[in-house]
């Protein structure tokens, strides 16, 4: 009975991962610019990883637990370090890629006025940790 | 051990392969550098997810170990292409 729980929940995460993963490749394709293809982009792939990760977790504690299969446990500790790399460098590249494309001069589409314009940001960076 | 290539797994990679295929379009067709820089990180995460399910699906835990090499290095290289976009000093 619980061993159903388990697999209906493992197949619940699979496809939440990979509906997630779809909707970040549409929003890829159909944002208007940089900064909305980085969120699309980032985000839906963050949280997708996250749910397709969990679904091989919960599969390996499932058979380690039912079938008392050690090389599960092997699984459920290599996924979770996966899961971790994945959760500390995402937003962290997404921010770097974000300023960076600032920096660069790409405007966002409509963008009227931009408020961080001639801010002290990259001089300051020159004497080393800037205030930003 | 794990069942050998169980079709649902297969199906998860189908979808994944599409959503490579659609960040690839963006990459190709991307109108300024940093649009194709999103592309390819986009298509990053999604390979190390679809290795993931990979090792599941053929019973082989090494591709796990791979997907973790290839997360952090891939975050290596785009730190290092944002800061070249920047015109920053290294």
């Amino acid at each position: 009975m619980l061993s159903e729980v388990f697999e209906f929940i493992i197949y619940l995460f699979l496809g939440v991962g990979v509906f997630f993963n779809l909707l970040a490749g549409a929003g890829l394709l159909r944002f208007p610019d940089v900064y909305t293809r980085l969120h699309a982009g980032t985000k839906c792939t963050t949280f997708g990883s996250i749910f397709i990760c969990g679904s091989v977790i919960l599969l390996g504690l499932k058979q380690w637990i039912y079938n008392g299969d050690t090389n599960s446990s092997v699984l459920v500790i290599h996924t979770v370090i996966a899961l971790i790399a994945i959760l500390l460098t995402n937003p962290t590249g997404a921010h770097a890629i974000a300023r960076a494309a600032h920096r660069s001069g790409v405007k966002p589409v409509g963008a009227v006025v931009d408020e961080l314009e001639g801010s002290p940001i990259k001089k300051a960076t020159k004497k080393g940790e800037g205030e930003e | 051990m794990i069942e050998t290539f169980d079709t649902e797994y297969l199906l998860v990679l189908g979808f994944l392969l599409l959503c490579v295929v659609m960040a690839m379009i963006r990459v190709i067709k991307g109108p300024t550098a940093p649009d194709r820089i999103v592309g390819l990180d986009t298509i990053n995460t999604i390979v190390i997810a679809s290795m993931v399910i990979f090792g599941v699906a053929s019973g082989s835990i090494i591709y796990i170990d791979v997907a973790i090499v290839y997360a952090l290095l891939s975050f290596v290289t785009t730190l290092f292409i944002a800061k070249y976009l920047e015109g920053g000093e290294f």
